[in-house]
């Protein structure tokens, strides 16, 4: 039966993919693909969504046939609704999901300050939603089978992978028997436990943090706004965290810091779940609504990432290739971001209409957004849990001085929530020639805008190809045809108004921006010449 | 900017005094908590990342006078 992504959670939760068996477990001789994705999990779908909508034949295998148990990764950022706008499945995420951009912070069960994530206004996509992990997968999953060029393999496990100079070889595993692939390209977004990093003998390494959390996620009726709420040592569980976020369907998520000592088999008791649960809701609503719980889990984390995550014909990609903490909601978003980042590249290689070198650069331009993210996450999580007596000193004063002091508010870390990393250092960058004021550098993820009409700006780059943004010019007169192998489509723009103050654009200004909507050059007055220079560039041809 | 070590005080032996009278009647978790929250408060005023730095350099490094 094929998957209805309308369908209540619980139908979502227990729908079976079927497995069929495949006809090339029957042929004389492995079937070769141009591209296999390992893993269907938010980031393996994005991706193997977006090849196939560049044509290419895509086969994503996974070794189970379930969407995502409980609702593990919820808040997703604006710049993943935009890749899924790209993908055609921004709509029905932002349609099912909780919009939020306002954080709220709270010490010793007090008020200390709150925050906007996203104070301008102008922006098609909220800051972040909320949606239950098995939602996401349900609409991409749906998504993928309107796409006949892109087969889905459930209960196919990877059991084998070896390189040859032609091709990758893939041993799968399933309810009937062995057989064996070869493939192109294959990405692995297989997850945190990675069982291709581990056949191809790799590690991702890092930091493990010695704390455990419990995530309640629990279903009521409650009065509690879309927001955020963070608390450091509250009164109803004194000497650690507790962060609340709303989900759909009256989901509330809610994970309580525990320590290192806690034991998670005991923990995850529902006995012991709800008097933590009731507590929360007493001092946070004064009352204690009927609740039912959904899900729960103790976990431990750790920031970590492979050295390098392009390994010959294999490219990691998401938690397999890094891990972060839940603090910044850094993991799944980076994951897609990874995704939109190897989409276009591993497209125009196959065709031949890129280099190998443009398929490298994903490595170091997801390597360097790795990073960041783990600064990012580790920063909040030794805010959080400090992890030395001076350490919880320092915090336990910025926490004071919070109260009354602006400046300490700032130094207060709750999780800096997921924005996209800028690839300033992109050898796929054409460097600034002329003078720019803001944020659009070339390496930045194009910001949206509202156009006069009432259309977004990035809604109006939803082709998959290369785009010039041509403000108040002769978009003809580049002759962006002619300027290389790939196309370029030109929009026109206003040179005033709100597009041009974001682009700090006046008559004559030209943005190139990648198939990802990355910024790759700009300038006052281009060329054509300049134009095609820096598509030779970012096509990874210099 | 490099971080001054020449003699800054408007008042220096007043603003000794009061420093040490601030911890009057405290414990040492209390005199602990409110060097913390003096730090912070004079960090932000100083702003500098670079004086920052050096401060951080120059506390770390300083000798005992026995060395």
């Amino acid at each position: 039966m094929a998957l209805n992504a309308d369908s209540d959670s619980a139908a979502i939760q227990q729908h079976v993919f079927e497995y069929r068996r495949s006809p090339e477990q029957s042929a004389a001789r492995a079937v070769r693909h141009p591209v296999v994705i390992v893993g269907a999990g938010p980031v393996g779908l994005s991706l193997a969504i977006d090849l196939a909508q560049r044509g290419q034949r895509v086969l994503l295998l996974d070794n189970d046939d379930r969407l995502s148990t409980g609702s593990r990764a919820i808040c997703f950022a604006k710049r993943t609704l935009e890749i899924w706008d790209r993908l055609g499945v921004g709509d029905a995420m932002c349609a099912k999901g909780v919009e939020w951009s306002i954080g709220k912070v709270f010490f010793n069960g007090a008020l200390l300050y709150r925050f906007d994530l996203l104070p301008e206004h102008g922006h098609e996509r909220p800051a972040f939603i909320n949606l239950q992990q098995y939602y996401v997968e349900a609409y991409l999953a749906a998504r993928a089978a309107e796409l006949p060029n892109l087969e889905i393999r459930w209960r196919s496990a990877v059991v084998g992978c070896s390189q040859g100079p032609e091709c990758a070889m893939l041993e799968i595993e399933t309810p009937d028997g062995r057989y064996a692939v070869e493939a192109d390209y294959v990405a692995a977004c297989d997850g945190s436990r990675s069982s291709l990093r581990e056949l191809l003998g790799l590690e991702s390494k890092g930091r493990v943090f010695r704390d455990r959390f419990l995530i309640a996620d629990v279903k009521m009726e409650a009065d509690f706004p879309a927001e955020r709420w963070f608390w450091f040592d509250p009164p109803f569980h004194l000497g650690q965290s507790v962060l609340l976020h709303r989900q759909p369907d009256n989901v509330w998520r809610i994970d309580f810091q525990l320590g290192w000592d806690a034991d998670p088999e005991v923990e995850k008791q529902r006995e012991n779940i709800e008097p933590r649960v009731r507590a929360m809701l007493h001092a946070a609503l004064g009352r204690e609504p009927a609740f039912e719980l959904e899900w729960a889990s103790v976990y431990t984390f750790a920031c970590k990432r492979m050295d390098r995550f392009v390994h010959g014909r294999v490219i990691f990609a998401g938690d397999a290739a890094h891990g972060v903490s839940p603090f910044g909601a850094r993991g799944a978003n980076s994951g897609v971001q990874d995704a939109d980042n190897l989409g276009w590249k591993l497209d125009l290689v196959l065709r031949g209409t890129a280099p190998r070198a443009l398929l490298d650069s994903y490595g170091p331009e997801r390597e360097y957004a790795a990073d960041e993210n783990i600064l990012n996450s580790t920063r909040a999580t030794d805010f959080i849990t400090p992890k030395s007596p001076i350490s919880r000193l320092f915090r336990d004063a910025t926490l004071h001085l919070a109260r009354q002091h602006p400046f300490a508010r700032r130094l207060v870390n709750s999780g800096r929530l997921s924005v996209p990393a800028t690839l300033s250092a992109s050898p796929l960058n054409t460097p600034d020639r002329d003078v720019f004021a803001g944020a659009m550098v070339p390496g930045s993820a194009a910001a949206d805008a509202p156009l006069p009409g009432g259309d977004w700006l990035l809604r109006r780059l939803a082709g998959h190809g290369f785009t010039a943004l041509v403000f108040d010019g002769d978009a003809t007169a580049l002759d962006l045809d002619a300027s290389g192998a790939v196309p370029v489509t030109a929009i026109s723009l206003p040179a005033d108004g709100e597009v041009a103050r974001r682009y700090d654009a006046q008559a004559g200004t030209v943005y190139l921006l990648r198939p990802d909507q990355h910024v790759c050059a700009r300038w006052r007055n281009p060329r054509a010449t300049d134009i095609a220079a820096a598509l030779n560039r970012a096509l990874g041809r210099t | 900017m490099l971080l001054i070590n020449e003699s800054n005080l408007e008042a220096p032996d007043t603003f000794y005094e009061a420093l040490i009278d601030t911890h009057r009647e405290l414990d040492e978790a209390q005199s602990q908590a409110l060097n913390a929250r003096l730090i912070l408060l004079l960090a932000n005023h100083i702003g500098r990342h670079d004086v920052l730095m050096q401060a951080l350099d120059a506390a770390r490094d300083c000798r005992s006078p026995h060395d």
